[in-house]
């Protein structure tokens, strides 16, 4: 076989690609640029950060990012609706469940459909959507303990992780991307007997949350590590359009799961848990933490929930049939719109333009979550320690996947 | 408040001129306004006290092909304490497309508006740093415009398999 080059090495490719945003030649003496990924444990994927140091403090974070760019926007303006589930998948890898279900709400809304779905498929979709928040919010917990230098709940979190990741495997197939809930439905009905077992792992799981309060969030080691760290005041953060859990770390009680009240949440009783500052001050990387794992005792709430809907008034028969209302072809009218739904990492909304006349969309725009959460990094980062960097953004779980879309 | 009342209160401040057209999507209504008006327009949507749009949700580019000749913007506002939002359009020549940046009146505009001028080619005025912000600043091209074609090489590596 012939051999050819595959690629031309050129030592200038690298600046090239992706220079300095810091004019070198302006930094006083004392002042120099590091450079933090894009390989690094600690940036939660292929996220570089540019850091003009001064000693220790910081003077000035530029994040670089686009190293897992995918082209989702325009992979979306060649494939059908109903094929853009797998790609919605792949965006948040970690939370596929809850990106799916805010992608399949909005599509649902354009047809005008969105009030025949049966209740079961709604509380399906919550179930599973919520298991998947837990699973989403375990990494973020374990990964940040990991960033801040505990290891202990890492393991213990990637563990119950792990009964998760095979819940949602018995039910779609696979660990991670699910293409479960589908426009109109969903792939399968629930198996027979997954109510018991996640009344099982709900009930395994309750100690263990007890437990990750103790060994992490009231940790006085932990405590001193985030506390008044990295504080988000809530006018900076509405003003960078932060969502989820670390603009309600600010003190804000907003939850769009809430706000719009979409699919069965309103018939749930759950609470929206906000930062206090009990540790430090409101809107730090401790009221953060805390938020998520105060969440996670919201969601065990809301899947007990369902858990009785789904084997009560809701129950499986033999005639139900999860695909019924798919639609063979998906044509929205001629509109523009705007969907979204609360994620574990905050507010997913998902711009579609329609041509009217094909199957295609014309234009999707993700309005990401995490993207737009990671643009307030060079505000709260500036003259903080280098260490507390990492601990700042650990604390904002980003998801470069989402990011680089 | 309802759509119709934001529009009116537009109207009353700038007068009749300021919306060039509007469109209603179910809840979701559009009012297009000039790109030179747009600031002043955004700046009173924020202060004003029975509108309070202290949120932009999105921001999106939009290419209408080389047959309208003409590229959009589109802003996504919402209202936190009062719960309504509006979306307003922007459109551009697509020879020369520039909007001016309201990344000082929402900071979150700032990346949208990079991510917007990576595909696009949106030249936003007065943007304090407008560079690529997904693509590596030596792609040629700007890959969501509708006649985009990719480059051969880059770096050596054929780009289109």
């Amino acid at each position: 076989m012939k051999n050819t080059i595959q690629y031309q090495y050129d030592s200038k490719h690298l600046t090239n690609s992706e220079p300095l945003a810091t004019d070198v030649s302006k930094l006083r003496t004392e002042e120099m640029v590091l450079n933090m990924g894009p390989q690094h444990p600690s940036t939660h994927g292929v996220l570089r950060l540019e850091v003009v140091t001064d000693g220790e403090i910081i003077k000035n974070v530029i994040p670089h990012m686009g190293y897992l760019h995918r082209c989702f926007e325009k992979h979306a303006e060649k494939l059908p609706y109903n094929q853009l589930i797998p790609f919605v998948d792949r965006m948040d890898y970690l939370a596929a469940m809850n990106s799916e279900h805010a992608y399949a709400m909005g599509i649902e809304k354009m047809l005008g459909i969105e009030n025949d779905i049966p209740k079961r498929v709604e509380y399906i979709r919550v179930l599973v959507a919520e298991l998947n928040r837990l699973a989403s919010h375990f990494i973020a917990i374990g990964t940040y303990g990991l960033d801040v230098g505990s290891f202990t709940p890492f393991l213990w979190l990637m563990r119950d992780r792990e009964h998760l990741n095979r819940l949602l495997e018995w039910l779609s197939g696979a660990r991670m991307l699910y293409n479960y809930i589908w426009i109109g439905g969903l792939y399968y009905d629930l198996p027979v007997g997954f109510e018991d077992r996640c009344t099982d792992f709900i009930n395994y799981l309750k100690p263990k949350l007890q437990e990750l309060q103790k060994i992490m969030i009231s940790n006085e080691i932990f405590i001193q590590r985030t506390a008044n760290i990295g504080v988000l005041p809530l006018d900076l953060a509405i003003n960078y359009g932060i969502s989820g859990p670390c603009l309600r770390a600010s003190g804000l009680r907003y939850d769009l799961r809430r706000v719009d009240g979409y699919s069965v949440y309103p018939e749930l009783d759950f609470e929206i848990p906000i930062g206090k500052g009990e540790m430090g001050t409101v809107g730090d990387c401790w009221d953060r933490t805390n938020v998520r794992v105060l969440e996670c005792w919201e969601s065990v709430k809301i899947v007990e929930q369902c858990l009785v809907k789904l084997k009560g008034e809701h129950k499986r028969t033999r005639d139900f049939d999860p695909q019924a209302l798919v639609p063979k072809k998906t044509r929205p009218k001629l509109m523009d719109f705007y969907a979204r739904a609360e994620n574990p990492k905050g507010e997913l909304g998902f711009f579609f333009r329609t041509t009217g006349t094909y199957d295609i969309p014309y234009r999707v725009k993700v309005r990401s979550c995490c993207f737009v959460n990671l643009s307030v990094l060079p505000a709260i980062t500036k003259d903080v320690l280098l260490a507390d960097l990492i601990a700042i953004l650990g604390s904002l779980d980003i998801m470069m996947g989402e990011i680089d879309r | 408040m309802q759509f119709l009342e934001i529009k009116s209160l537009l109207i009353e401040k700038f007068g009749e001129g300021i919306v060039l057209s509007e469109n209603s999507f179910y809840t979701q209504s559009q009012l297009q306004i000039s790109p030179e008006k747009i600031v002043e327009v955004c700046f009173f949507l924020r202060d004003t006290d029975q509108l309070y749009f202290d949120y932009m949700t999105c921001l999106t580019g939009m290419d209408n092909g080389p047959e309208k000749k003409t590229m959009e913007v589109l802003y996504h506002l919402y209202s936190i304490p009062y719960n309504h939002s509006i979306v307003l359009r922007v459109e551009t020549n697509r020879e020369n497309p520039e909007v001016p940046t309201i990344s000082n009146i929402w900071r979150t505009a700032d990346w949208h508006e990079r991510e917007a001028y990576d595909m696009f080619g949106i030249k936003f005025t007065n943007h304090p740093d407008l560079r690529r912000i997904l693509l590596p600043a030596d792609w040629e091209g700007f890959p969501l415009r509708k006649d985009y074609l990719e480059q051969e090489y880059y770096h050596g590596i054929k780009v289109k398999y």
